[in-house]
């Protein structure tokens, strides 16, 4: 193939012989250590665009959360016709349907789940579609159920394992939309049909033979998909891009295929604005674009990416609020201990939150290090304090494990990009499997036997020594079942709705890794604390099921620096992960597991009785890796240190998430003082190893104005376990849920 | 030796450059009006005693959030009412190269030698006329001017304050009477005013002291900052 013009000007050679973006822009990009002097103000084009897309949003918003559905075309790379959101004024296209906002049915994942999520909206699907996945079709939803054990079932029902993908697509696998760009889909497809030829796949056993070669035709019909698509708006993707504006929208063309083709829960984009850099740089300097133009490209992919819906149903919202679709896109971080992957686009990335207002998506996500440029550092804290929307992730954490070049999908989701993929595993209720240890295996809620084979505690009061015990026997009972849903979900997923459009852009030998989560975690250390240092006595009901708790006496709780409770919660995620990873996992996935509940930390409370630490039944357990509300009342920087204090790596790999309010007058004086404070705390906080934090910078009385008075807040985005959302499309629970966070203020 | 102290803000933003550990010592001779801290006021109110080598323990668990501007800043309370347990913990901080500050009324005793070591003086203005000082305090003018005086004789660099109060300080004489107080000073950094807020009225009331501004109302935050910008 000749690429001399495309690659003109790059330097390297690896990454032309081998499909390696890693190589690439380590050979090519150009660190920025400067200030935000040159960002460019939104372009005129921009904002004709910008402001038709407001006005849908805002109808969309009146709509119930839903514009529109298109419900004769099933979801498919090349199904939908060409859309446009305002054609002389856009300089990056395409759309996932033919007009924008407008919503896919997908009906791989499940027929039930499709139908549901229509009806909430008052659709109905065409006849035929119908006809033929009730009648001729089976789903991922239906396989998974084919083989759920009775045990999983239970489970499920009673709130002990919930958010499982079974019924909605897996998300968390992010193509390497870059290679579309460097490379062009032909020298992709020709390299795909050498691995169909390959030694290494011929040599897999028999099953995993079979399948890969299967799964590698699929991905090659994907990338001529592709190709399809993109022509439909007249590009020609069959070759590398040829400059900024084609590197912008390759990219994005080939995640677009991704968001026509899958739902998946968190659909990320990987980590794009140090690739985009270089072809920008390269324009500059050619004198064939000036920075207005840069912006204008950048400000343009973000609308795109901010457009990005799925259907969902009702019982989805109420899991993860907002709408959001975690198109994450990870900036900056380091190359090396010396230098950081910071560029000007890095900025003007993190501007488009100025030319653009706050939005919750794209969801930008800053690999923060210790070597980032001191001007990047404090331009993102200037940007955090004015929008609240940015999330910090520890690179120096994260980056001796997955490299330089890996991207978070979701919220805290590291995997090495086009080299890993994750099969997303939910969460597993921690506070409730106490219960179920004092409770005998009984749901405390429905009383129904969840777990067998296990004795209920008569204790008069709780004993530390034997609650704890009972805990790990039961901890080891509850992973294995957690373990087979997941092997289960995934077989099926594979099976009857793999993302070929993404996958396409692996490796065609991947590794994968299997996230498993946990929920309740501060409920849970706090109860173990509470039965070990003060006396817990269990109320029961007429079975013996304990309903409700006095507790006499104080215990130490976690959040508070306070090693006595801090060890328990350390010690509680070891021993959880040691438990799932002694089970054999699908396609011998590497397992991870997280502290990241995401907004389903309110809906597993709801469905979780009282806890030995004093929550009441129903209460909102804390999101992610948090200290619960309000108990972290030593100050913010001991909370920090005990969240800092979750072992990361081969442990708690898949993320720590940790969601921290302050008020401004807390950070300092004035804007210059709490930006280098932000600073001060974010260096701080990571520097002991730690891997995640949202930041937001608010007045409580701000919240609880616009949880009465939302139309005076239409832009308010905040940042909620790991990705951000419009305050105002949070439902009444969660509106509380956030303002009852602790706020750290000044004392 | 310890120090008596009624609380520790280990994120402190506004006493002192940076992010600091801050000491709230007991005892104070002064009794402001709009004190937010009446319960300093007696030394034996302290709810804490800490020694130095503590407060070295825990500046050293904070101190990868304090970064290269942060440090250490004793308030109170008036911290140079406790001056030996002050010198003896700003020497140990000195000695492992910390920054501090104290953040007085300068209406203490024995301070020489602290005044000597120490980085910052936060001195808090309460007044610059006899009159009004007799007015805010409940004392005279003679301590806060010697403590003047003997910064001035060290050229010790002074971040001033005032918190402002409706009705009382709150208009443009006072504000250039200020401005005037502090061009005779050698080496200020910066001057703030405070806006004065009625927050601390509950713990009057917990105390059991009657609180003297119930009928002022909080200062404009805006305005504060307009009047600061007189003094640049």
């Amino acid at each position: 193939m000749n690429t001399t013009n495309e690659w003109k000007g790059f330097k390297g050679e690896n990454w032309k012989n081998n499909i390696d973006v890693a190589s690439f822009i380590a050979s090519n990009f150009t660190e920025y250590k400067g200030n935000d002097d040159f960002l460019a103000p939104i372009s005129f084009k921009t904002k004709e665009v910008w402001s038709k897309c407001e006005k849908l949003l805002e109808k969309e918003n009146k709509n119930g959360g839903c514009l529109d559905v298109e419900t004769n075309i099933l979801s498919g790379i090349t199904a939908f016709a060409p859309g446009y959101i305002d054609k002389k004024n856009e300089v990056i296209f395409g759309l996932q349907t033919d007009k924008p906002l407008k919503r896919i049915v997908n009906m791989y994942g499940g027929t039930r789940v499709a139908l549901k999520a229509l009806e909430a909206h008052n659709y109905e699907l065409n006849k035929d579609t119908l006809k033929h996945f009730t009648t001729y079709r089976k789903t991922h939803n239906e396989g998974v159920f084919d083989a759920y054990t009775p045990a999983i079932r239970r489970a499920r029902k009673n709130g002990l394992l919930t958010g499982l993908p079974d019924g909605y697509g897996r998300g968390r696998i992010i193509g390497d939309y870059r290679r579309v760009a460097l490379y062009g889909i032909d020298r992709l497809i020709e390299e795909k049909k050498k691995d169909l030829l390959s030694e290494e796949i011929d040599a897999l056993n028999l099953e995993e033979g079979i399948r890969i070669r299967e799964e590698v035709s699929e991905q090659i019909r994907a990338l001529e998909d592709i190709k399809t698509m993109a022509n439909s708006y007249g590009f020609d993707l069959s070759r590398p891009a040829q400059n900024a504006s084609e590197a912008i929208q390759w990219v994005y063309f080939a995640y677009l295929a991704g968001a026509k083709e899958n739902n998946g829960a968190a659909t990320s984009i990987g980590r794009n604005s140090t690739f985009f850099d270089i072809y920008i740089q390269r324009d500059l300097e050619n004198g064939i674009l000036t920075e207005e133009q840069a912006q204008e490209l950048i400000d343009q992919y973000v609308i795109k990416l901010r457009l990005i819906r799925h259907l969902r149903t009702p019982d989805y919202d109420e899991l993860f609020a907002g709408d959001p679709t975690w198109v994450t896109e990870t900036i900056a971080g380091m190359l090396d201990e010396d230098k950081s992957l910071t560029t000007k686009t890095s900025f003007r990335l993190l501007h488009t939150l100025i030319n653009l207002n706050p939005s919750a998506e794209p969801n930008l996500t800053v690999l923060w290090a210790k070597g980032l440029p001191e001007n990047f550092k404090r331009y993102c804290a200037k940007i955090s304090i004015k929008t609240d929307s940015i999330q910090y992730e520890g690179d120096d954490t994260m980056r001796p494990l997955y490299g330089n070049d890996y991207a978070i999908a979701c919220c805290v989701s590291a995997m090495r990009q086009g080299k890993q993929m994750q099969f997303f595993g939910a969460r597993c209720n921690l506070a409730k499997t106490l219960l179920y240890a004092i409770n005998g295996g009984i749901d405390e809620k429905s009383g129904l036997q969840v777990i067998k084979g296990v004795d209920i505690n008569t204790e008069e009061v709780l004993t530390y020594k034997k609650v704890r015990k009972d805990y790990s026997n039961m901890i080891k009972k509850v992973a294995k079942i957690y373990v087979d849903a997941n092997n289960i979900i995934h077989y099926m997923h594979d099976k009857y709705a793999y993302e070929a459009s993404q996958m396409a852009l692996h490796d065609t030998v991947v590794e994968r890794l299997m996230a498993f989560g946990i929920a309740g975690f501060s409920s849970a250390v706090d109860s173990l604390s509470a039965i070990k240092y003060a006396k817990v006595k269990p109320i029961r009901d007429e079975n013996g099921v304990a309903i409700d708790f006095e507790i006499d006496g104080d215990f130490p709780k976690y959040g508070n620096d306070d090693d006595r409770v801090d060890k328990l919660a350390t010690e509680l995620v070891q021993e959880f992960f040691d438990a799932i990873k002694v089970h054999k996992l699908y396609r011998n996935a590497t397992p991870t597991l997280s502290l990241l509940t995401i907004t389903s930390n309110v809906m597993y409370g709801q469905k979780t009785g009282a806890t030995p630490d004093g929550r009441k039944a129903g209460e909102a357990f804390a999101p992610g890796a948090n200290p619960m509300h309000g108990r972290d009342c030593t100050g913010a920087l001991n909370s920090l240190n005990s969240v800092a204090k979750i072992k990361y790596e081969n442990c708690c790999q898949d993320g720590v998430s940790n969601t921290f309010s302050i008020v401004p007058s807390a950070l300092g004086n004035n804007e210059e003082e709490q930006i280098n404070n932000l600073v001060s705390i974010l260096d701080g906080y990571f520097i002991q190893g730690a891997q995640h934090i949202n930041v937001n910078v608010l007045n409580r009385d701000l919240l609880i104005d616009a949880m009465n008075n939302p139309w005076k807040y239409p832009n308010l985005t905040i940042r909620v376990s790991g990705y951000a959302v419009n305050f105002n499309k949070l439902d009444r629970a969660h509106q509380e849920e956030v303002i009852n966070r602790t706020f750290h203020e000044k004392k | 030796m310890t120090g008596k102290i009624t609380n520790i803000e280990t994120m402190g933003s506004a006493d002192g450059p940076g992010i600091r550990l801050v000491l709230f010592l007991s005892g104070c001779k002064l009794r402001c009006l709009y004190c937010h801290n009446p319960e300093t006021w007696n030394m034996s109110g302290f709810r804490q005693e800490i020694t130095s080598e503590e407060v070295l323990t825990k500046y050293n668990k904070y101190k990868v959030y304090y970064g290269a501007n942060g440090g250490v800043t004793f308030s109170g309370g008036e911290p140079l009412l406790q001056s030996e347990f002050v010198l003896n913990t700003i020497k140990l901080l000195k000695q492992n190269n910390i920054h501090t500050a104290i953040d007085t009324a300068g209406v203490g005793e024995n301070y020489d030698e602290i005044l000597q070591l120490v980085d910052l003086v936060i001195l808090d203005v309460k007044a610059v006329d006899e009159v009004e000082y007799k007015m805010i305090t409940g004392r005279d003018m003679a301590d806060f001017n010697q403590f003047v005086a003997k910064c001035n004789n060290l050229n010790k660099k002074l971040w001033l304050r005032q918190v402002i109060v409706p009705n009382v300080n709150d208009d443009e004489h006072h504000i250039l009477k200020l401005k005037q107080f502090a061009s005779t000073l050698n080496n200020v950094e910066r001057i703030e005013l405070l806006p004065y807020h009625s927050m601390a009225k509950s713990k009057y009331a917990e105390l059991g002291i009657k609180y003297r501004l119930d009928t002022t109302p909080n200062m404009d935050k805006d305005r504060c900052k307009q009047l600061e910008k007189m003094l640049k």
